[in-house]
């Protein structure tokens, strides 16, 4: 089985967000980036598959040169090879038509992105994938068996999940629960080292058209400070809560 | 001429949900925001239904006409079938812009159907669009840090509200319904079985959330929470480590790598808040925190709090509701 494991390179959860260039950019001075959270529970599954079943795992990400080191990471992980498409990514759509040439290209059988990155939180790249190469398609998925070509996979829904069959080719859009955090795996030096000499190829990208267009940022109004209720006041609470607030 | 004409008759298309039947608060929601583009745009309002039992209360948030589909292969939700069904819709209605909600199911089809449509995508939206031309819409990036005004640049426009964002707006509307029988696709994935529990209003769907943290020492103490949670007629939930240690199940866990919530009020009870909890909680808007540490990050994203002992408040907490519903 041919996996390829999408890989966002966002910043880490605790990082200050600013912006710069009159609120057109993230400012990215003194941020740490990571590989997107939804994106590493999709790849400590795909190692799974490698160890458990046999398979190849192919890392992508399409960006600039500043997003290898995440790709050299998620090399560390475990997986074989790299695959940059060498462009900004400027939306999802656009995104998703860079990966959609890799994925065809390289005819992988299975394709694990996360359900959402965390910086911009679209979620629309696993779902555009899979309709730009035909594949089937399991969004919120939280867990994933597969057995030749065929698929067992649950979805998270609103208020409970759902078991579905399917097959491959297939698209995820992963999240918690393909494993858990405790499966997650931070990179031993061994793992750093191979990851420097398993190849990082950079592809060019193909021609898109920004369907949308990032016009710019604006970061919420500060809050005002909490209002405190003494425990032995909890009338007050209620009060508020009916009168103020309007809420019950 | 003729399609010169077309630019100025750009109707909006919502995907009105329903469930066994009946609809769901956000296709309210989402009419609601349909009528306010509708309006900017000087056009009219067209629902697409599947298998819902009466649309005519889409009349009242500013529904025009509704193309009401009724097929019994649609009878489980398929990402792929109701997205197909949406797109014949739109291409039916010579739809410009076409309204989703954010939940689960429409963020499952609605990148299927931006690629069906050739239609730039834009998710998490807050506000009725600031301008249509260009069309402008203000969104929530970054896990809610922040808002980004997004353009959308292609002829036809998707656009995903963010739920309990915009709200409903009750506006006059005829909801003329129409029979609409599209055809269905092979959908390529099949539902074997759905696990939900029918009784309990959904994290997703509730105005009120109550959530607990690790301050509650153990699974055996959630009594008190699930207590406050019907007097509310309310969801509960719970903060990841709770989730972790197996107190409660994965599905009520709420964060970053969790659900989100969008709820008019969220409680959260002997929960510190950390970065990652408060990133998947922050769109709620109005925040009660309940700790013994008045250090706690909580509080201070918090719009009310009580620094005291969980299981002296929460117990107190429900007897003040009571008697505050009794007296309703």
């Amino acid at each position: 089985m041919k996996i390829l494991v999408c890989i966002s390179h966002v910043p880490d959860t605790t990082s200050k967000i600013n912006f710069t260039e009159g609120d057109t950019k993230f400012d990215t001075n003194g941020v740490q980036f990571v590989i997107n959270p939804n994106d590493e529970f999709g790849l400590t599954r795909a190692m799974w598959f490698k160890e458990k079943q046999g398979a190849s795992v192919t890392v992508v990400n399409v960006g600039g040169p500043e997003t290898e080191p995440t790709l050299r990471k998620a090399l560390a992980i475990g997986a074989d090879e790299a695959i940059r498409v060498n462009t900004e990514a400027i939306d999802g759509f656009a995104v998703a038509k860079q990966l959609a040439k890799v994925i065809e290209d390289g005819a992988y059988d299975l394709v694990i992105a996360g359900r959402e990155s965390i910086d911009y939180n679209g979620g629309m790249v696993p779902g555009m994938i899979a309709a730009l190469t035909n594949a089937n398609f399991v969004n919120n998925c939280i867990s994933l068996e597969v057995d030749g070509t065929n698929v067992t996979a649950t979805r998270e829904i609103d208020g409970g999940k759902e078991t579905v069959t399917t097959a491959l080719p297939l698209v995820i859009g992963g999240q918690k629960g393909l494993v858990e955090e405790s499966d997650l795996r931070i990179p031993n030096m061994r793992g750093i080292m191979m990851a420097r000499k398993k190849p990082l190829q950079v592809l060019e990208p193909v021609t898109t058209e920004a369907e949308t267009t990032s016009v710019k940022f604006e970061k919420p109004a500060p809050k005002g400070a909490v209002t405190l209720v003494a425990p032995d006041n909890l009338d007050e609470l209620v009060n508020l809560l009916h009168n103020e607030a309007k809420v019950i | 001429m003729e399609i010169k004409n077309k630019e100025y008759i750009m109707s909006v298309l919502v995907y009105t949900e329903s469930e066994q039947g009946k609809f769901k608060k956000v296709a309210f929601e989402v009419a609601s925001y349909a009528k306010a583009v509708a309006n900017q745009l000087g056009t009219t309002v067209t629902a697409v239904t599947i298998n819902a039992n009466d649309t005519s209360a889409l009349g009242n948030y500013g529904v025009d006409k509704v193309l009401n589909v009724t097929n019994t292969q649609l009878d489980t939700f398929n990402a792929k079938a109701y997205a197909d069904v949406v797109k014949q819709a739109a291409e039916k209605e010579d739809a410009k812009v076409v309204i989703v909600s954010s939940t689960a199911d429409s963020k499952y089809l609605a990148p299927l159907l931006a690629v069906g449509l050739h239609a730039g995508y834009a998710t998490n939206v807050v506000e009725a669009p600031s301008s249509t031309s260009p069309f402008t819409v203000k969104r929530t990036a970054f896990t809610n840090k922040a808002f980004n005004m997004t353009t959308i640049n292609t002829d036809v426009k998707l656009v995903a509200v963010s739920n309990n964002s915009f709200g409903l707006v009750e506006n006059s509307g005829s909801a003329a319904a129409e029979d609409f029988a599209p055809t269905i696709p092979d959908s390529g994935v099949q539902v074997q079985s759905v696990d939900k529990a029918s009784d309990k209003v959904s994290i997703a769907d509730a105005e009120i959330v109550v959530s607990a943290g690790r301050g509650l020492k153990g699974p055996e103490n959630w009594g008190m929470v699930e207590e406050l949670a019907d007097v509310l007629g309310a969801a509960t939930a719970c903060s990841k480590p709770v989730s972790d240690l197996g107190w409660r199940p994965h599905s009520e866990h709420v964060g970053q790598t969790g659900k989100p919530v969008a709820s008019n009020l969220y409680i959260a009870i002997g929960i510190s808040g950390a970065i990652q909890h408060l990133a998947g909680i922050n769109a709620s808007k109005v925040k009660v925190v309940i700790n013994t540490d008045p250090e706690a990050p909580f509080f201070k994203a918090a719009d009310y709090g009580v620094v005291g002992d969980a299981f002296e408040v929460v117990p107190n907490l429900i007897e003040k509701l009571k008697a505050f519903k009794a007296q309703q």
